[in-house]
């Protein structure tokens, strides 16, 4: 290929990395150099606060976590069951509280809450389960009656804690929104120890949880305890969500599994560094929301992990390098602008074989070589007649061309260029090769035959068009491409292939 | 495992193929059943060694399901499968399954060889990484369907013929002696067809078995040697020159047939060529 079309993809991609790094310089920058107006901005930004400290360390970790653990739930197509997990942890919270009041423990202890959110979190899940295995109702509708029917249940329990005289019930609600404020560094050193978890299973048992998210039949036939393997998979969602209800809130902890992960698919096509940029873009965004969270303590600190999150995701979907919208508008002009070089190429080489005898005359030859031909000169009315395409689109076409020396153009004349030439010989003849394919093996009517070519042949894999040439090679009606301009290029012998005969 | 089971129908062992049982899969009585709706009903048979075997029969037939619950993947109203005399799950390293393509999504952030690996998992073992020896391997299996060149490719950059040849390598690395696949045939390019049945051959000169759910009627008798007619119940099976008949199709499609001609041209030009 003259036009190197990936190398634009290539620089794109990496623009694309440099912007990411940029974004994290400049993070980084700010927290470098304090505000000198305002003091307090400073001191939280350059976290000189212990407890601005323990928070951000706190919440970085638990998103690179919730990152990690998301993108293996991503892949598995459960993303939903960790938002129902979390809304279904709420009654428990309340009747922890009840439980830990009437018997005289401490109420606001976390892990007496955690252990009613664990409980009531995974009955909630079993409870999804139960309905999905036992009635005809699919998994969405039993998530959404599970949710709603907790949480209603928790809202309500919470309600009636607020009435009573007994126990200091104010901060159970931050459970809801979230509320890194009062966490303390026993939490971060749960969050860290479930972290550690996560990440120790996540590498342990990539290739089976792997296996597991890709293929589940597979992996049952091979022998492996997928159910065992969903429930470890499960137990992680659990611990992570657990752990992160206080910062991240009910509500919003799900974003927090999801974002990530989805965010980090338009950076990467393979899955170890899918979950690693996801649990890196987790722990980013959950370091900015807390931070933004200390700056203003009126805003809670879920919502803001979220939209920082947020932030992330939008970015990686515009100038993720390997999925995002930028990168494949490029890749869509590109193959836009090669076909149409490419129907160029060939109806100048189509025109100059209209020159030449008649075909009569030419299946004695077998061989036609054009080569002395190549510098015939064709006017633009002779292009506009081959094809329907408008005079405007075929002069950019061809000053396209011009530029990468495939063509010369004066005035309204032009001619093939050696490489030129080489290159529109190559491609009549791959054209000949697959439209004499669909009519001898598709079945396709004859009457179609050129459109589809047309569409096809510019996808084609060059391993097909192999094939097709040994499959056509014995046809006998060859036509000779010359020998290739370009000293890096294959097949600089000369190359026979089948020709149409008209 | 000592109860007896008497059928007069089923033919005694050939030959013993010197590693144990000769059968590469007995199904005795199987029945399956989805929400009270049989699926599957009754089947049983013993599949001769070294043969390749087609299963055919209408939509919903079971055919699928059969494999599956061959195989445990779906519970068993009732009945007993064997495969090489044993219970599935003790001769599970000589069984390479091959799913149906659809089966899966191909957008999933893995490479060819990634998938072919995972042929291997059970060979590498639990919490150990994917070693060269096996990436070796994997390329390998790659290569024999014809596409080694595309082995790092994401699989969703590969067309559904390249796809479906990539769970084969998959199947095929695990270097197993009975093979079943499930529509392998499905939706695939002509060069791909040739390349599966190349392969199937290669299988069959090796002494292998391989059992392939097929929808294309016309190219039976060239491709197999054996077929299994199944519509919830099995309607005929054995050697495709005797049990492939219009008589047995019409039995196993009912009125729906409509290729019955060309399948009896198909079984004269088998018979010409023979």
């Amino acid at each position: 290929m003259i036009l190197n079309g990936a190398s634009t993809v290539r620089a794109w991609r990496l623009a694309g990395w440099i912007l990411f790094g940029g974004v994290l310089a400049t993070l980084g920058g700010c927290a470098g150099e304090p505000s000198d107006t305002t003091d307090s901005w400073g001191r939280v930004l350059l976290m000189r606060d212990y407890n601005t400290r323990v928070v951000v360390l706190g919440v970085a970790m638990l998103g690179g976590a919730a990152g990690l653990v998301g993108s293996f739930m991503l892949l598995r197509k459960r993303a939903l069951l960790g938002d129902a997990l979390a809304h279904a942890s709420l009654p428990g919270i309340a009747i922890a509280f009840l439980v830990a009041v009437a018997a005289g423990l401490d109420e606001k202890s976390i892990t007496v809450l955690s252990i009613g959110a664990t409980l009531s979190g995974l009955a909630g899940v079993a409870l999804i389960l139960f309905i999905r295995s036992q009635t005809r109702i699919k998994e969405d509708a039993a998530m959404g009656i599970v949710l709603s029917v907790f949480f209603g249940a928790g809202v309500a329990l919470l309600g009636i804690i607020q009435k009573m005289d007994k126990g200091h019930a104010a901060g159970l609600e931050e459970f809801i929104y979230g509320k890194t404020a009062s966490m303390v560094a026993d939490d971060a050193r749960g969050i860290a120890y479930v972290s550690l978890l996560a990440l120790i299973v996540c590498v342990l048992l990539y290739k089976e949880l792997k296996l597991l998210c890709f293929d589940e039949g597979f992996a049952s036939s091979r022998g492996y305890p997928t159910m065992g393997l969903d429930i470890v998979l499960m137990s992680m969602v659990v611990l992570v969500t657990i752990v992160g209800l206080q910062a991240v809130g009910i509500i919003l902890m799900i974003a927090l599994l999801v974002i990530p992960a989805a965010a980090s698919r338009f950076w990467t096509d393979s899955m170890s560094p899918m979950a690693l940029v996801a649990a890196g873009l987790g722990a980013l965004g959950s370091a900015i929301g807390g931070l933004v969270s200390a700056l203003a303590p009126g805003l809670p600190s879920g919502a803001m992990i979220v939209l920082a999150c947020a932030g992330f995701f939008f970015i990686s979907l515009f100038f993720g390098t390997r999925r995002g919208i930028i990168v494949r508008w490029i890749r869509r002009v590109q193959l836009a602008r090669r076909i149409d070089r490419q129907h160029l190429l060939r109806a100048m080489l189509e025109c100059i074989e209209q020159t030449t005898p008649s075909s009569s005359d030419r299946a004695e030859h077998h061989a036609l070589d054009l080569s002395p031909l190549r510098k015939t000169p064709i006017s633009i009315e002779q292009l506009l007649a081959m094809r329907s395409w408008s005079e405007k689109r075929l002069r950019l076409t061809i000053d396209r061309a011009v530029d990468h020396d495939l063509v010369r153009a004066k005035e309204s004349q032009c001619t093939l260029t050696q490489a030129g030439f080489y290159e529109a010989a190559r491609l009549t003849r791959q054209h000949r090769l697959w439209e004499m394919y669909l009519i001898t093996h598709a079945e396709i009517a004859t009457s179609n035959v050129d459109r589809d070519a047309d569409a096809i042949e510019h996808v084609l894999q060059p391993e097909i068009v192999d094939q097709l040439e040994e499959l056509l090679d014995s046809n006998g009606m060859t036509i000779v491409v010359p020998p290739c301009p370009h000293e890096s290029s294959p097949g600089s012998q000369h190359v026979s292939a089948a020709g149409g005969t008209a | 495992m000592s109860e007896s089971f008497s059928n007069p129908e089923r033919p005694a062992a050939a030959f013993d193929d010197g590693r144990g049982h000769s059968i590469p899969l007995s199904v005795y009585d199987l029945t399956v059943a989805y929400h009270r709706k049989p699926v599957i009903w009754d089947v049983g048979f013993d599949l001769p060694a070294g043969k390749l075997i087609g299963i055919v029969g209408p939509n919903g037939a079971g055919k699928s399901t059969l494999l599956k619950a061959s195989m445990d993947l779906i519970p068993r109203a009732s009945g007993r499968v064997q495969f090489f005399g044993a219970p599935y799950h003790e001769s599970r390293n000589r069984v390479g399954y091959v799913p149906q393509r659809e089966s899966v999504d191909w957008q999933f952030p893995v490479s060819a060889l990634d998938v072919v690996a995972m042929g291997l998992y059970q060979q590498i073992g639990w919490c150990r990484r994917v070693g060269k020896r096996h990436r070796e391997m994997a390329r390998e299996a790659l290569e024999r369907v014809g596409i080694g060149e595309l082995a790092d490719r994401q699989i969703s950059q590969l067309s559904g013929g390249q796809q479906q040849r990539t769970f084969l390598a998959r199947a095929l690395v695990q270097d197993a002696d009975l093979y079943l696949m499930d529509e392998p045939f499905a939706a695939v390019d002509a060069s791909t067809e040739r390349a599966i049945v190349t392969l199937l051959r290669e299988l069959k000169s090796k002494g292998k078995t391989a059992v392939v759910i097929h929808h294309d009627l016309q190219s039976v008798p060239e491709y197999f040697d054996h077929v299994i007619l199944l519509n919830m119940r099995i309607v005929a099976q054995g050697p495709v020159e005797s049990t492939f008949t219009s008589e047995n199709l019409q039995k196993t499609y009912g009125g729906r047939l409509t290729l019955l001609d060309e399948v009896t041209e198909a079984m004269r030009r088998r018979e010409t060529s023979l």
